[in-house]
């Protein structure tokens, strides 16, 4: 297996980054280019952007704001929020990107899961699953589906998702740890890695998410201070969790 | 010292572009064969399906202006599928005849998980670079392995990589600027 690997996420609205308690109260965080160059030193193994405005209000896709962090690191990130269809996520690889997230379109319309499987590659397509008490959620966690979480990534799995990325609702900007019932069951349940999000506060959350899933997303736990990622990185290695050499 | 991109719809072009133009030499992105062949160095990225990917190599004869060129000695550099494309055949897509560049065949891969995404160390040497792919390279070509897959193979003037050096961070880079030396 690949080395476990840490995501810090940048959720971004307007072009700036932001960071929600729940999915609510959106406090700025600063600029997104910026910021993903200071994971990126401080030996962050992927990033995530999701725009979290898109999907709510129907804007454009960030293609710019891609473009200038495709120049500038040379990490892999993954990019979400408001992909609806092929020309949205070939537009955003284009521009840069190493994959795709897609979570509302997908609930609203499984097949595009397959179209853009077909088209991108799986390794390119992400699904992210918002789950509160076993179920998914849609529009950035605002609209039940009544799909169980499980079934749901494993549809997902067959359509060709080529990564789960599991959020906990419940779990999300608490800093309590992440939910690792929720997170087993999923990892169980499907053959493609699978990143566990939501509730990180410290380096033993994070090492036990590692114990369940392939990858962590980190928010809250680094937004504030990106050098935490580089003290995190040596908490991890003190608790036994093998993380590549950045340097 | 210049380096082409070749450019036939199939992924992160750009990345690729921006990790050279990083180590400082010019890089551009182009579908012409004619400038593949001119180039001090040409680079076969490459993420998707092997089928739709030799199409388009083939339509925009880049197919023949790639085999020409290994054949003549220039250097040439095939990422991910990539170096997929350069085998004698893939398993993917039902399969699917290759440049036959380098012997061998591209097989689905049987880990624990696939995709197999993430970094993995290199052997020999230690590094890690990033990987995400489902199929590997069998070939008798291999010059890297990373956990047992072929992480690099070479054959002639092609060098063949799993992994995405444009994407693995200062050990990319210095991979990168090895295969510049050796142009």
């Amino acid at each position: 297996m690949p080395l476990p690997r840490l995501i810090p996420c940048l959720d971004v609205a307007g072009g700036r980054v932001v960071k929600g308690v729940r999915f609510e109260r959106l406090t700025e965080v600063g600029d997104p280019v910026e910021l993903a160059a200071s994971y990126s030193d401080a030996g962050a193994d992927e990033l995530v952007f999701l725009d979290i405005e898109a999907t709510l209000d129907g804007r454009g896709l960030l293609e710019q704001l891609v473009a200038r962090v495709a120049d500038r690191l040379a990490i892999p990130f993954t990019v979400g929020g408001g992909v609806r269809d092929e020309r949205d996520a070939q537009a955003l690889l284009e521009a840069g990107a190493d994959k795709i997230a897609v979570n509302s379109a997908a609930l609203a319309r499984p097949e595009l899961v397959g179209e853009l499987a077909a088209r991108l590659g799986s390794q390119a397509i992400v699904v992210a699953i918002d789950a509160a008490g076993g179920e998914g959620y849609s529009r950035a966690g605002t609209q039940r589906t009544g799909r169980g979480v499980v079934a749901w990534a494993r549809e997902a799995e067959q359509r060709g998702a080529g990564e789960i990325l599991l959020t906990s609702i419940d779990a999300d900007g608490t800093r309590e740890g992440y939910d690792l019932d929720v997170t087993r069951a999923v990892a169980d349940a499907v053959s493609v890695p699978v990143i566990a999000s939501g509730g990180a506060g410290t380096a033993r959350h994070v090492a036990d998410a590692l114990e369940v899933a392939q990858a962590a997303l980190l928010a809250s736990i680094v937004h504030e201070n990106p050098a935490r990622l580089t003290t995190l990185r040596d908490e991890l290695r003190e608790l036994g969790v093998p993380l590549r050499d950045a340097a | 010292m210049n380096v082409a991109v070749c450019d036939y719809g199939a992924g992160n072009v750009r990345s690729v572009v921006a990790a050279f133009e990083r180590l400082g030499v010019t890089t551009r992105s182009t579908a012409s064969p004619t400038e593949v062949a001119a180039a001090d160095l040409a680079v076969l990225p490459g993420v998707g399906s092997a089928g739709s990917a030799m199409d388009v190599l083939r339509e925009r004869g880049l197919d023949t202006a790639l085999r020409e060129r290994v054949a003549a000695g220039g250097a040439t550099l095939g990422i991910c599928l990539g170096l997929q494309l350069a085998l004698e055949e893939s398993e993917e897509d039902g399969g699917v005849p290759g440049l036959g560049i380098v012997p061998g065949r591209a097989i689905r891969l049987r880990t624990e998980r696939v995709p197999r995404i993430g970094w993995a160390e290199v052997e020999p040497g230690g590094e890690a670079y990033y990987f995400a792919h489902s199929y590997a390279a069998e070939t008798a070509a291999a010059v890297l392995r990373s956990e047992g897959i072929v992480a690099a193979a070479e054959s002639g003037s092609f060098l063949g990589v799993q992994f995405h050096p444009e994407k693995s961070g200062a050990a990319g880079a210095r991979f990168l600027a090895r295969c510049l030396s050796r142009v």
